[in-house]
């Protein structure tokens, strides 16, 4: 799968689609083909507070649960309620429909600091080779 | 030695198959300054009969031949010997934890019926498979409503069991619990308008036990209302699960803290008991232990897995909900025949000789000058009486016609000197019973010895 | 199936839906003796807390139908009695029967743990002998029986350890946990309050030495390791391990899981190891009844014994045995009344029954483990070349090739007759497969172990497709776990299949 280049990217495999003020936060294909078929999303409410770097919520699979991590701070505006009922569209399309929450930031800087798409896909090469080790 | 399956010939071989001259060379990796030369200096080898032997001889050294009152969270209960037959079978005994499961569906089935008949009991919606005890248990279930309200402070009735709040104690000191006492009032349950006082929004949960440590019950569904405002858990420990049979179940609590030592397993001076933690649906991702799921194969064909094992040690580590590994499984088997053989009417039977006897027991009781009853609130099996002297001088006497008396409570309540903690079972027969009102009150009537 | 399969075949076992799928109102599977006292009526004596109803939903069968029903779901199960479980650091050994029959015993089974003293001196020796057993085989001054399994002697253990330090002026911060550990241990660090930080291994799959000398601070508290590792090899460099602990006054505690590489050969308190849990079910062969119960005592050095959980066994005037609960410094209690006391007589008969000789236990377990390595390394891959002890640990390379995992081959040996062995663990190997024969195994039965892995390898090579959908004889195959961590059905319900 190729990574769309209009998102920007984070070390802990979230991507975010900026418009305006508000960004659309989710995970990427590298991170739902490392947990395996995800079973339970856990999100934070309408109106709670994100810190850049900081858990907004926790995914899980069956072998595995990971933390997922805000890209920038801000305030969630809607959170994905599809994903109660069907998590799978996280592994089915990561990108697009299996999106996580909707933010509002103030920092444009804290966008700025993310990789963009072609340094995404070399920063996943590398770390799948790491893993093979 | 006739538990290891080799002959020297098989030794030998296999050594040289592997290419080493002897077993030492196997050990090398271990530094020479730390190999020991010299055989451990320990007891045997015994032969069969010599082992049997040992334990007969400790077990003569024991209470046989002595009728007991004694409760306070292990009960004598009758057990059919169909349980033994079903646990020793060689497939559930020594069988592994459940984790390929398409070579362990006779423990994952049975994990399932055990997870029902706990809510069925209880009536709550989801049940684990097994904690270690009553008292881990209810620990446990505290540490899961602080997860749950992200609050710190813990209170809990002083009438649940001393050492179910030593335990929490211990374990509370490292989470950094705020564990405060909630008083007992004039009738024995809780005391809900010093609770009341003690309500503010920083509490994740109330703790009580019902019956409580003195036998009597407590009013869960108005304890619940209580509570509502606060935003604070009710957690109820239940240490008695026969009282199940009979009492209305605490299923207006957050969570239950079951021990179910009452339910086919012996006293066995302790342990291995059985606890269980059940809880409503929404919570079930923050209960910690193992839990069956049902689920299909690729036929269709219905089978059970362990499920949700993200939230246990082996996959979430350090964020684990507890360290719980090893939990009480042939033990939580046994509870599940020894329930199936019951049967509805059968535990109900058992609960209603167990409130029978006690109050036959209770009423013979109240016939010895100077003995009183210390609470009013309704109880099941076990009641608490004042003696005009104390239990302990009381009990020397009683042991003297091989009676094992009342639990006394002043070393573990200072404000409840001569009161004793008495616990009838359907075990107990009448002339039990009335042996030992004999002997209490001739043993209430000797002359008081100064110490 | 393939006729290079001796070992297993097909079975016709009885089909059984649940229990109370057969229930029908009025059935019973048990009487009581009549009632030899006025009956109660429970409405006037529990009023408004009468459950008059019954519990709804409990099951109403007769006791052969019980009977039945549990034996038939006995059939479904793999067990020690049936064959070898090579599963790594369980130490999944014979549970000898006469453990069994002691522990029901009258006079033992049926003791109250808070009856009088006078009336229990018989349970007291049995602890007091076990706590003497335990020492010698641990070579450490002082121990509890009180915690109910592993996990909980490690929390007990990290509890004597943070005793210890706030003693000393400061409790730290940090536990260091190698990253081939157990997942028990950093849950426990956590719950004993203390922050996890992991240590990598080195490229023998030892504790970096150099790495720890870093990592070691005054912040640390202690170090947990298992010994011999969950890679089945002793810790070459223990002893500078230790050192550098010690030099900066954190503790080492080992997890002894892996005691059965050790016992009679060699003692954890002379390599230095300050506080440590057993496992009983383990190494001491107490059933492990598909998933405990077990127990996890906990033996120390010295410095730790004033902290020790209450109850604590204390020999009085004339010897009388107690259990005693004034201990100023004790950490507490750690589970209610006195440990798995039924678990604890199981052990006890087992350390009987060998006797000095338990060292040829070790030696058979030992030798059983390099005598599989020996016939399949080359067939598997072996990623750590140091020596194995009682278990030895080979990866899935060779057979990734062909798209087969440690999971696929471990589903493909429930075919050949044999429980899977430890898969995916240690996480520091990917694609484990941790195998593990202890000394209950035959020889005939290590063969047949190793001519099943040795055909499953080529299957692997020649016909992986038959490996990845395995296994083809079990009553069921592989579940939809997924399904069920999704939409958890976690109990019975009447009018749901």
């Amino acid at each position: 799968m190729t990574y769309p280049t209009t998102y920007r990217y984070t070390k802990d495999h979230e991507w975010i689609d900026v418009k305006g003020d508000m960004g659309t936060v989710g995970l990427t294909d590298h991170a739902q083909c490392q947990l395996g078929d995800i079973v339970f999303v856990e999100l934070p409410a309408v109106g709670a507070t994100l810190e850049a770097g900081k858990p907004l919520g926790v995914v899980e699979s069956v072998k595995a649960v990971n933390e997922i991590y805000a890209p920038v701070s801000g305030e969630v505006l809607e959170a994905n309620g599809e994903l109660k009922d069907s998590p799978e569209k996280i592994n089915a399309d990561p990108h697009g429909a299996g999106w996580l929450v909707k933010v509002r930031f103030k920092n444009a800087s804290e966008i700025d600091a993310l990789m963009d798409a072609p340094a995404y896909e070399a920063y996943v090469s590398v770390s799948d080779k790491e893993a093979l080790h | 030695m006739r538990y290891l399956p080799k002959s020297r010939a098989e030794r030998d071989a296999m050594l040289a198959a592997i290419g080493v001259k002897s077993i030492d060379d196997l050990f090398s990796s271990i530094p020479e300054r730390y190999r020991l030369h010299e055989a451990l200096k320990l007891p045997g080898p015994y032969a069969e009969a010599e082992i049997i032997r040992y334990f007969k001889d400790r077990a003569g050294e024991n209470s046989l031949g002595h009728t007991s009152f004694l409760g306070a969270g292990v009960y004598n209960h009758l057990r059919s010997v169909v349980t033994d037959t079903i646990i020793q079978r060689g497939e559930f005994l020594t069988s592994y934890t459940p984790y390929q499961a398409e070579i362990a569906q006779g423990t994952l089935q049975a994990i399932f019926e055990f997870q029902t008949l706990v809510c069925q009991l209880t009536g709550q919606e989801v049940a684990n498979a097994s904690m270690w005890d009553g008292s881990t248990a209810t620990t446990e279930a505290v540490l899961m409503a602080e997860r749950i309200t992200r609050r710190r402070r813990v209170l809990v009735a002083r009438s649940l069991h001393p050492q179910y709040r030593d335990v929490l104690r211990t374990y509370g000191r490292n989470s950094g619990l705020e564990v405060e006492e909630v008083r007992f009032g004039a009738d024995g349950a809780l005391d809900q308008s010093g609770l009341q006082s003690m309500l503010r929004d920083d509490v994740a949960a109330l703790v009580v036990q019902s019956p409580n440590f003195f036998g009597a019950i407590e009013s869960v569904a108005e304890l619940a209302d209580g509570l509502r405002a606060s935003g604070a858990l009710l957690v109820v420990a239940v240490t008695e699960g026969v009282s199940l049979g009979l009492v209305r179940p605490p299923a207006e609590a957050d969570i239950v803290a079951l021990e179910g030592q009452s339910f086919g397993l012996p006293p066995s001076y302790g342990g291995p008991f059985v606890g269980v933690i059940a809880t409503q649906q929404k919570f079930v991702r923050q209960m910690p232990g193992r839990l069956a799921g049902q689920a299909a194969d690729s036929q269709g064909r219905r089978g059970f897995v362990l499920t949700l094992a993200a939230r246990e040690q082996h996959i979430r580590r350090e964020k684990a909900t507890s360290n719980i590994c090893t939990n009480q499984a042939l033990c939580a088997l046994a509870a599940t025949v020894h329930l199936t053989l019951l049967g509805k009417e059968g535990l109900r039977e058992m609960a209603e000789q167990n409130l029978s006897k006690a109050q036959f027991a209770l009423s013979e009781l109240l016939k010895i000058p100077d003995i009183r009853r210390a609470f009013d609130a309704p109880f099941f099996n076990e009641f608490t009486i004042v003696l005009p002297r104390s239990v302990e001088a009381v009990n020397e006497q009683l042991l003297k016609e091989r009676i094992v008396g009342p639990l006394a409570l002043d070393f573990l309540y200072p404000e409840m000197p001569n009161h004793g903690l008495v616990c009838v079972t359907e075990t107990t027969t009448r002339a039990d019973i009335e042996k030992f009102a004999s002997g209490l009150r001739l043993a209430c009537a000797v002359a008081w010895e100064v110490r | 199936m393939s006729d290079r399969i001796t070992k297993a075949s097909r079975h016709v076992t009885q089909n059984e839906g649940l229990i109370f799928e057969k229930s029908s109102p009025g059935k019973r599977a048990f009487d009581l003796p009549p009632l030899d006292v006025p009956a109660a009526d429970p409405r006037k004596t529990l009023g408004r807390n009468h459950r008059s109803e019954g519990v709804s939903g409990f099951p109403e069968v007769s006791e052969i139908e019980v009977l039945r029903h549990f034996t038939r779901l006995s059939t479904w199960n793999y067990a020690i009695d049936l064959g070898m479980y090579p599963l790594g650091s369980c130490t999944m050994k014979y549970n000898p029967r006469v453990n069994e029959f002691v522990a029901r015993l009258p006079g033992i089974a049926t003791e109250h743990p808070l009856q009088p003293r006078g009336l229990s001196q018989g349970c007291l020796k049995i602890l007091q002998l076990l706590e003497q057993c335990l020492l010698e085989i641990t070579g450490m001054d002082a121990i509890t029986l009180q915690p109910a399994a592993g996990a909980q002697g490690e929390l007990t253990g990290l509890l004597l350890i943070r005793a210890y330090l706030e003693g000393q002026g400061n409790a730290r911060k940090k536990v260091l946990v190698p990253d081939s550990a157990h997942g028990t241990n950093p849950a426990t660090a956590v719950i004993a309050g203390y922050e996890v930080e992991n240590i990598r291994s080195d490229s023998h799959g030892q504790v970096d030495v150099e790495k720890l000398r870093e990592l070691v601070t005054e912040d640390v508290a202690a170090l947990m390791i298992t010994n011999p590792s969950t890679l089945g090899i002793f810790e070459q460099r223990i002893s500078d391990i230790v050192a550098i602990l010690h030099a900066k006054g954190a503790l080492l505690y080992m997890d002894g899981a892996n005691m059965n590489a050790l016992a009679g050969v060699a003692r954890p308190g002379d390599f230095g190891v300050d506080v440590m849990h057993l496992n009983l079910h383990k190494t001491f062969s107490t059933p492990h009844g598909g998933g405990g119960p077990g127990a996890g005592p906990v033996a120390m050095k010295k410095i730790l014994e004033p902290f020790r959980p209450i109850p604590v066994l204390v020999e009085k005037a004339e010897g009388e045995l107690a259990l005693e609960q004034d201990r100023p410094h004790s950490i507490g209690r750690v589970k209610a009344f006195s440990g798995n006391f039924g678990v604890l007589v199981r052990a006890l008969a087992y350390i009987l029954a060998y006797g000095p000789d338990i060292r040829q236990a070790t030696e058979d377990a030992v030798l059983n483990a390099n005598y599989i390595r020996r016939h399949l390394a080359g067939v598997f891959e072996l990623p750590y070349s140091l020596p194995s002890m009682h278990e030895v640990v080979f990866s899935d390379a060779i057979q990734k090739k062909n798209g087969v995992s440690t999971m696929d081959i471990a589903k493909r040996l429930i075919d050949y007759g044999f429980h899977p062995y430890t898969t995916a663990f240690p996480l520091i190997v990917p694609g484990a497969l941790m195998i593990e024969p202890t000394e209950s195994e035959s020889k005939e039965e290590c063969d047949l172990f190793i001519d099943a892995m040795r055909s499953i390898a080529e299957e692997a090579a020649t016909n992986p497709e038959l490996v990845k959908s395995a296994p083809h004889t079990t009553r069921i195959n592989r579940l939809d776990e997924v399904t069920a961590a999704r939409k958890p059905i976690l109990r019975w319900k009447s009018g749901r299949i």
